[in-house]
Formats: structure tokens, C-alpha cells, sequence
């Protein structure tokens, strides 16, 4: 045992099952008081279940749960609080229409006679917020903060509740390079000042810098205990995925030709009406892969937006292959030869309800031989379907599937079969490989690098640093809506794009 | 690099659409409507009596003026944006309003009209309506959608009356006050019934809301045959007109302070809400639960059991705005007698952005359209000696509305969690 602590929280032989599927089979996990335990895994390995039970979310069909030695059973998270246990979700959990404080005091409200006591409230969150080094604005509305404010209002929502075991679940997930260094600095100050932390990430570098034991969970069962000192980056991949994973992208040389996407000077709004792409030019040419860095909110939805013609262009110019396409519908636009991976796959990349089959056809349902006049053809878009699951290995129990039945891996293959299934002169790739799992990200970006050597002209956007420094041959960096800096992939490191991203400028 | 400068496009947006429709009744007004209209002055009076204020104008002028007014306003709407050319709209929409007053005095064969009562008449009109939407603030804020506040109306009044009736036949005294108890127990339990189907059983929550809503028809519609109409009980004695002690010796706006208490109470339910909604733990609840249940939820929030209260709440207030039908106004009750009262409501709710203080403004706006459609009628307007279809004009204020509504008052974003079944995660 690290640290010497006794054990705050002790999970032994818990199972949960899901209608047809096991989430954690047996899993035993212990935190010992005063250390970071990093709980290791891929998505859908069961560590956010795991967790889940533990914060009284979910109920065990099996095993126990002890705090501090007793024996503890929770029937709503109510219970799991009252045990000083405090839960950062992935997702957070606040009421952006609320402010700060408002969030802080939910359902931990004092009060009189019914009526809120803000101001002891108030005194409370300043002595948090001094003592841990989390300052927020209480009176900020939350919907108004950025996603790294947002994290450190979870964090006092915790603090607020006194918690002293804290469950973080992939809280890096949304966080810059900077933001993670020092959020990662915060989680060792919390320990230092006499909590515990169960770290729930994917992410093996982070495991490295924060944690003082692994457990490393994989279909749901623990398949391995260390210490970053015992271990090694590659040897916690390979127990994660359960085989050896090549992190590094093959990919030879490109060979750039004509420019096929410029960009000058587009001006593009956001939905609330304020200026998102503010004067932003660059061009991409055929045969490489143009990588956007950058802060989320920094305007690259907007930017992949209205090239793909889905948002009106407020000033500049937009050209595939010479030819202007501001203003074209996404249709028109497609046609010219743009695919087109949307961020948000489930808002517009797929339509849920419908069969894997029609959403493979979704941008040329209404074409030969899918369609003759008014009426499709079924058996030719099955077939098509058949063809495209085969080569793009979509795993899925049928083409006849309603799409939203599959794991967001396969469904986000779905997207990408269907949009680089046809010539494409230019392809418009955001956040490709948001919470997919290590298996299905190397097959994506091999697709990709594919598309280059085909001679495609990829435009890259991604919040994952490495992502873009992986596949990218030239780099740029969105700030603020207009691309600060771009420079060939082998002079971009890590510290340079990440300085770049914060602020701007190279100069700190 | 070539800076291409793209050529500034004039995007329709919502702001645009509206200035164009004021420049082009403006000019409307001012070329069309103002010289037909007639030159001999015609007089608005505020108050009874020769001391009373007055406002004397020439119809065909006064047009001049407002159509004027309306193309300058509307033509800042198109062409630049910002805070004030927004609240220019909003004048222009009250001008639009006045307007329809002028117009509809010119075309009578009156002289003038007194509109001091037309005020009054506004609250009392708008007072049911504004119950109503509070209902549905209540259950919308804690994310249930509330179609059902007509028939949870309908059912205070019908359930109300009935109960009335059986204890002494309408003769006033402590069992009316008994009876509105039972009106507003009655809204409450068909809120419960909507609470029931749509939050414990998931159904959707429209579908359940028109159950609610057939259900009160078809059940007020049963008790009315069966019970009130053999027992021959009309014209019941109603709740009794209070006065509040100098204020109603006002001029011009004394006539407000002169009226019923369920009316009365409406303007306090509304000071209420406001501030159990904000300064209240219940209340920042039913917020949280209406934005982000998830998140109520993992804060040790009972989610069903906050959405419960808060419709059953707006049942309750529903049901007093069916007795202000029945047992407060007419003393009786007839089918269907909320007559899409809490249909406007659910438009008023919407109008305010589910805040209280817009809500309550947004349904005595509504009360006032409904009170100008009945002065209308009144005045008797002419137009080449043959008496203008009274629906027509009455209709004439809802289009404002729509036009205020659209431009000026820009898009209403509903509670983030509106309308979706919460399911505890297991």
C-alpha cells in the first residue's frame, strides 16, 4: 500500500448487469486515504458503472461497497454524499441557467423557514475557492463559463459537500494541454491537503504524471494492478485494448499539388449572433492534411460549418477548387466533391431511427441507382450497405439496424464509410475521433492518411492535440476565430502550439 | 493572398421582416387610410365627468401622424439594429395598437369613448388568463409540459359549481368560500392525474395533457346535466366586490381597486412565485429540475417527487381560475365556459419566457386584446354605411400580438428539459 492510509473506500466483487450486457463482472478496487488511484480503461470497459455504483447512481447486483471499513448501501446519491463521497461526471452535471453559487448550494441548500441563506452559502464557496485555488465568480450564470471554469464549479460543488473521496471521471476529456498540466496540479494539491481521489481517464500519459496506483479495467473486469513506477505507457496500452496498439500513425511523405479548399478572410457568426470566425484564411492542397489546433469555442465549429454551406457566411470567400461555393446549400457543395465528418454525429451525421443501410446513403438517396425518379431502390442501397460494412469492418448486427443501436465507434464509422466511399476533393473532418476507443481510432486515421495519399485535400479539426500533431502535415492554430500561426508539422511541438492555442502569440 | 471582398448581403432576419411590415403599413396608413378617414375631431376620455382628462384629435390627422411614425420607426428596424431601434419596435407596436382605437372611433358614429374602463376591463379579462399561465409556469419551469391548464380550469369551475349548488343551492355565505376550496382541490387532482400519467407512467406529456383536457369536458359536461340542471341552479349569488380604501377614490385608475378577490389574488400569486421561484430552496429546485434533471438528480434531488408538487401546484392555481369563471364572475356554469382561456394562457406563458413578471404582463396584454375586440363591438364601426364584421376587427389586436411577438420580443427558449420523460437512472 502507498502512503500508509487505511482504506477510505473499498469495492469488493461487484457486479452490474444491463439488459444484455455485463458492465462489471466481480471488480474489486480499493482507495487508500491521502492517494490518486487511477481507474484505466477504454470506453465501455465499466469504469464509469463501476463508479457510478459507488456514488449510489446505480445499485450493485453483486458485492459490497465499504467506506471506511462499514459496510455502506446507497440507495440514491443522496446517501453516497452524506458518506463524503463527491463525483465529477464526464459529462457535468450543472444548470447552465443557474449561476455558480446557485449550482454550488443545489440540493445542499441551507435555509430558513424554506427561504435560501445565500450569503453563509457565499462565505463558504470564497473560503473553498481561496483554500484550493479555484476561483470562479459566484454570480456568473454557469451557461456563461468555459468548460475548464465549469470543471472547477464541480470541483467546489464536491468541496461544498465536504467530500473527502473525490471520483473524477475523465476530467481532462475537454481540457487544453495548458488546462490539463494544471488541472492535473490541482488533483495532486488535493491530496495534499488530505483527500482521495479515483482518477477515471483513458489517457495513459495522465495515468504517468498523477497517479500513485492502476487499476486497469477491460470488459468489465479488472485485468491488471500496478504503479506508474512498475509499468510502462505501452504495457497499460496493451492491457487496456487487450493487444499490442502502435500509437504512431504510418504515414509516408505527402505530396502536395494544386490548392483545393481556400479560405480568405470568412467572417461567420455563432447561433447567439457573435462573431465565432473573425477574418480567417488558409488553404489546403490537394494530397495533404491541414491540421486546425486550437481551444474548443475558438470558432472551429463555425469555420467547418460554413464551409460545408450548414451556416451563413457573414463576409470573406470560401473556394473549392477555385470556384466560390459561399452561399451553396450543403448539397450543392457536397456534389462538388466535399465530404463533410461532422462534430456531433448524432446531430448531423446520422438520423438515429433510421437503418444503417439508409444512413449510408443519406447524402445520395435521391441518386442512381440508389433512387430511379421518385422511387428507391432498397435492394441496391442494402447492397451498397453490405459492401460498405464489410470494407469499413462496421461491426453491427445488420444493415437493417436502427443506427443509433450501435457503440459510438461503429457509428461513427458509419459516417466515415459513407462520406469516403466517393471521390472527394476536399474533406472536412471535425473531432473525428471523439470517445471513440483506441481500436477504432487507429482505423480512422489510417482511413484518413488513405484519403491524402488518394490526393484529397483534408482539413483536420480536433480538440486532441495529439490527434493533430499525429496526422497533420502543416498546422495551424485557431484562436479567436482567425488562424494565428500554421507552420509544417515538424516544427510544431507540443509547448509551441500549446502556448499559441492560450494565448495566441508565441511570446508568453 | 487576394482579399476578396464579398458583397455585403442583406440577410431576412426576424428584426427586418417586422420593420418592413411597419414601413409598409405606415404607408398604408398615411396613403390609403388617412384620407378616407373622417376630418371632424373626435375625443378620448379618461374618466367620467367634464373634469376628466381628454385627449381631442382629427382621425385623418392623427393617422398622418402615427403612419409617419410607423415607417421612420420601421425603417430603423431594417436598416440598423441594436437596443434602442428594438424598443422602437416596441413603440410601433403600441402605436399599431392606438391606432385601431382611432380607427375604430373615426369609423363609429360616436363622438367619443371613454377608455378609463377599457383599462379595467383589460386587468379583469386578463386575470383569468394570467392564473392560468402561472399554472402552467409552475409545471413547465420543473419540466412538464401543461396543455391540460383548460380542462384543470374547466374542472374548478364545473367541480367547483357543482359542489356549490349541493351545499345550499347558491345562496352565498361560507360555503361559497367552500366551494372554491373545492374548485381549486379539483384542478389540483386532474393535475395529479396529469402528473401521474406523464411523470410516474412517462406517457407524453401532450398526449396526457389532451386526456386532461377531454376528460374535464366531458366530466363538467356529466355533473352539469345530471346535478345542476335538475337542480335548476343559476344565478347563483357570487363572491362579493371589495374596495380597497383610497386607492380606489383614484381617478382614472380607481376602478382597479374596486373588484373581486380571486382577481386580486391573481396579482399576489404572481409576487409570490417570483419570489418562491428565486429566493426559495423549493423553487431553485423546480428550476434544476427543469434544466438539467441528470444533474438535480446526482445531487441527491428527488426529481419525481419536485415535478410532482410543482404540477400539482399549477393544478391548484388552475382550478382558482376556473372559480373566477364560475363562482367568482357568473354564478353558473355552462359547457365548455373557460372557452380557450387556457389555451391563451399557454401563449401568454410563452409571451413572458416563463418569468413571472413578463408572464403576468404577457396575459393582461392579452386581456387588453380581448377587451379592445368587445369595445369594437360597442362603438358600432361603419365603414361605407355597412357595419364592419365585428370578428374582423377583433381579430385585428392577435395580429399585433403576432407581429410584437415575432420582432420585437425575439425567441423564447423553454426550460432545457421540457417535455422529456425523466427516467432514474438504475
Amino acid at each position: 500500500m502507498t502512503q500508509g492510509g487505511h482504506h477510505v473506500l473499498e469495492v469488493d466483487g461487484v457486479t452490474k448487469t444491463f439488459p444484455g450486457v455485463v458492465a462489471n463482472r466481480a471488480v474489486s478496487f480499493d482507495l487508500a486515504e491521502g492517494e490518486v488511484h487511477c481507474l484505466l480503461g477504454e470506453n465501455g470497459a465499466g469504469k464509469t458503472t463501476l463508479m457510478n455504483i459507488v456514488y449510489g447512481l446505480y445499485r450493485p447486483d453483486e458485492g459490497t461497497i465499504r467506506v471506511r471499513g462499514r459496510e455502506v448501501e446507497f440507495s440514491s446519491s443522496a446517501d453516497a454524499i452524506a458518506h463524503g463521497i463527491g463525483m465529477v461526471h464526464q459529462h457535468f452535471q450543472l444548470v447552465p441557467t443557474l449561476t455558480v453559487l446557485e449550482n454550488v448550494v443545489l440540493g445542499a441548500e441551507r435555509v430558513r423557514r424554506g427561504v435560501l441563506e445565500l450569503g453563509p452559502a457565499r462565505r463558504t464557496l470564497d473560503e473553498l475557492m481561496d483554500r484550493y485555488g479555484l476561483p470562479v465568480d459566484p454570480d456568473a450564470l454557469v451557461g456563461d463559463l468555459s468548460v475548464g471554469v465549469r470543471q472547477r464549479v464541480e470541483l467546489l460543488k464536491a468541496l461544498y459537500r465536504d467530500a473527502d473521496v473525490l471520483i473524477l471521471d475523465e476530467p481532462t476529456a475537454v481540457l487544453t494541454p495548458g488546462e490539463v498540466d494544471e488541472f492535473l496540479g490541482t488533483v495532486r494539491e488535493l491530496v495534499d491537503l488530505g483527500k482521495s481521489v479515483v482518477f477515471i481517464t483513458h489517457k495513459l500519459r495522465e495515468v504517468a504524471q498523477v497517479a500513485d496506483r492502476i487499476t486497469v479495467l477491460r470488459g468489465g473486469e479488472v485485468v491488471g494492478r500496478t504503479t506508474p513506477a512498475e509499468t510502462s505507457e505501452a504495457e497499460l496500452a496493451a492491457l487496456m485494448v487487450g493487444r499490442e496498439v502502435s500509437f504512431a500513425v504510418e504515414r509516408t511523405e505527402a505530396h502536395p499539388g494544386e490548392i483545393a479548399l481556400e479560405v480568405v478572410d470568412l467572417v461567420v457568426d455563432d447561433d447567439r449572433g457573435h462573431r465565432a470566425v473573425d477574418g480567417c484564411s488558409f488553404a489546403v492542397r490537394a494530397g495533404e492534411i491541414f491540421g486546425i489546433a486550437g481551444v474548443e469555442g475558438n470558432g472551429q465549429r463555425e469555420l467547418v460549418e460554413a464551409i460545408a454551406g450548414m451556416r451563413p457566411v457573414v463576409a470573406g470567400e470560401v473556394r473549392v477548387a477555385g470556384r466560390s461555393v459561399v452561399g451553396l446549400d450543403p448539397r450543392r457543395i457536397a456534389d462538388l466533391g466535399v465530404g463533410h465528418i461532422p462534430e456531433d454525429r448524432t446531430r448531423h451525421g446520422l438520423i438515429g431511427p433510421f437503418s444503417v443501410a439508409d444512413n449510408l446513403v443519406l447524402n445520395r438517396y435521391h441518386e442512381a441507382p440508389y433512387a430511379r425518379g421518385l422511387v428507391r431502390d432498397r435492394s441496391a442501397v442494402r447492397r451498397h450497405a453490405e459492401e460498405l460494412v464489410e470494407t469499413f469492418d462496421i461491426r453491427t448486427p445488420g444493415v437493417d439496424v436502427p443506427v443509433a443501436q450501435l457503440s459510438g465507434g461503429n457509428q461513427q464509422k458509419v459516417v466515415v464509410a459513407r462520406e469516403l466511399s466517393r471521390p472527394l476533393a476536399v474533406l472536412l473532418v471535425a473531432q473525428p475521433t471523439r470517445g471513440l476507443d483506441v481500436g477504432s481510432i487507429e482505423f480512422i486515421h489510417r482511413r484518413l492518411v488513405e484519403m491524402r495519399d488518394r490526393g484529397t485535400a483534408v482539413l483536420l479539426v480536433s480538440a486532441e492535440l495529439d490527434e493533430v500533431l499525429g496526422l497533420a502535415d502543416t498546422v495551424g492554430v485557431l484562436y479567436r476565430g482567425r488562424i494565428v500561426a500554421s507552420m509544417a508539422a515538424e516544427e510544431a511541438d507540443r509547448h509551441r502550439i500549446g502556448l499559441l492555442m492560450a494565448t495566441g502569440s508565441e511570446a508568453a | 493572398m487576394i482579399a476578396a471582398v464579398a458583397p455585403r448581403r442583406l440577410r431576412l432576419d426576424r428584426q427586418r421582416v417586422v420593420g418592413g411590415f411597419f414601413v409598409v403599413g405606415g404607408f398604408l396608413l398615411v396613403f390609403a387610410v388617412a384620407p378616407a378617414l373622417t376630418t371632424e375631431s373626435k375625443r378620448f376620455l379618461f374618466g367620467i365627468g367634464p373634469d376628466a382628462p381628454s385627449w381631442t384629435f382629427v382621425p385623418s390627422t392623427a393617422t398622418l401622424w402615427i403612419g409617419g411614425a410607423l415607417v421612420l420607426l420601421g425603417a430603423a428596424a431594417v436598416g440598423w439594429r441594436g437596443r434602442i431601434v428594438q424598443a422602437g419596435l416596441v413603440v410601433a407596436g403600441v402605436l399599431s395598437v392606438l391606432m385601431i382605437l382611432v380607427a375604430a372611433l373615426a369609423l363609429s358614429s360616436n363622438r367619443s369613448t371613454n377608455l378609463a374602463p377599457l383599462f379595467v376591463q383589460s386587468l379583469r379579462l386578463g386575470s383569468p388568463i394570467a392564473l392560468g399561465a402561472l399554472a402552467g409556469l409552475w409545471s413547465e419551469r420543473s419540466g412538464v409540459v401543461n396543455i391540460g391548464i383548460e380542462g384543470m380550469m374547466l374542472a374548478g369551475a364545473g367541480i367547483g359549481f357543482v359542489a356549490y349548488a349541493l351545499m345550499n343551492g347558491g345562496a352565498g355565505g361560507v360555503p361559497l368560500y367552500l366551494a372554491v376550496l373545492v374548485a381549486v382541490v379539483a384542478g389540483g387532482l386532474f393535475a395529479a392525474l396529469h402528473a401521474f400519467l406523464s411523470i410516474t407512467l412517462r406517457t407524453d406529456q401532450i398526449v396526457s395533457g389532451v386526456a386532461v383536457n377531454l376528460l374535464a369536458i366531458g366530466l363538467t359536461s356529466f355533473l352539469r346535466s345530471q346535478i345542476l340542471v335538475p337542480l335548476n341552479a343559476d344565478s347563483a349569488t357570487t363572491l362579493p366586490e371589495l374596495s380597497i380604501p383610497i386607492l380606489s377614490d383614484l381617478p382614472v385608475v380607481g376602478g382597479v381597486f374596486t373588484a373581486k378577490p380571486i382577481f386580486f389574488f391573481t396579482f399576489f400569486a404572481f409576487a409570490v412565485a417570483a419570489f418562491v421561484l428565486v429566493r426559495t430552496r423549493w423553487g431553485l429546485r423546480v428550476r434544476a429540475v427543469g434544466e438539467n434533471p441528470h444533474a438535480a438528480e446526482t445531487l441527491g434531488i428527488d426529481v419525481i417527487r419536485v415535478r410532482y408538487g410543482a404540477v400539482i401546484l399549477g393544478g391548484c392555481i388552475a382550478g382558482l381560475a376556473g372559480a373566477q369563471f364560475s363562482l367568482e364572475t357568473v354564478g353558473s356554469f355552462d359547457d365548455l365556459m373557460t372557452n380557450g382561456t387556457g389555451f391563451i394562457a399557454l401563449a401568454a406563458l410563452i409571451f413572458g419566457k416563463w418569468r413571472p413578471g413578463p408572464v403576468l404582463a404577457g396575459a393582461m396584454f392579452f386581456g387588453f386584446a380581448r377587451a379592445l375586440g368587445v369595445r369594437i363591438q360597442l362603438l358600432g364601426v361603419e365603414i361605407a354605411g355597412f357595419p364592419l364584421p365585428s370578428q374582423f376587427l377583433q381579430a385585428v389586436p392577435y395580429v399585433v400580438t403576432i407581429v410584437v411577438l415575432a420582432g420585437a420580443i425575439g425567441r423564447a427558449v423553454p426550460p432545457a428539459a421540457i417535455g422529456k420523460p425523466y427516467r432514474r437512472s438504475r
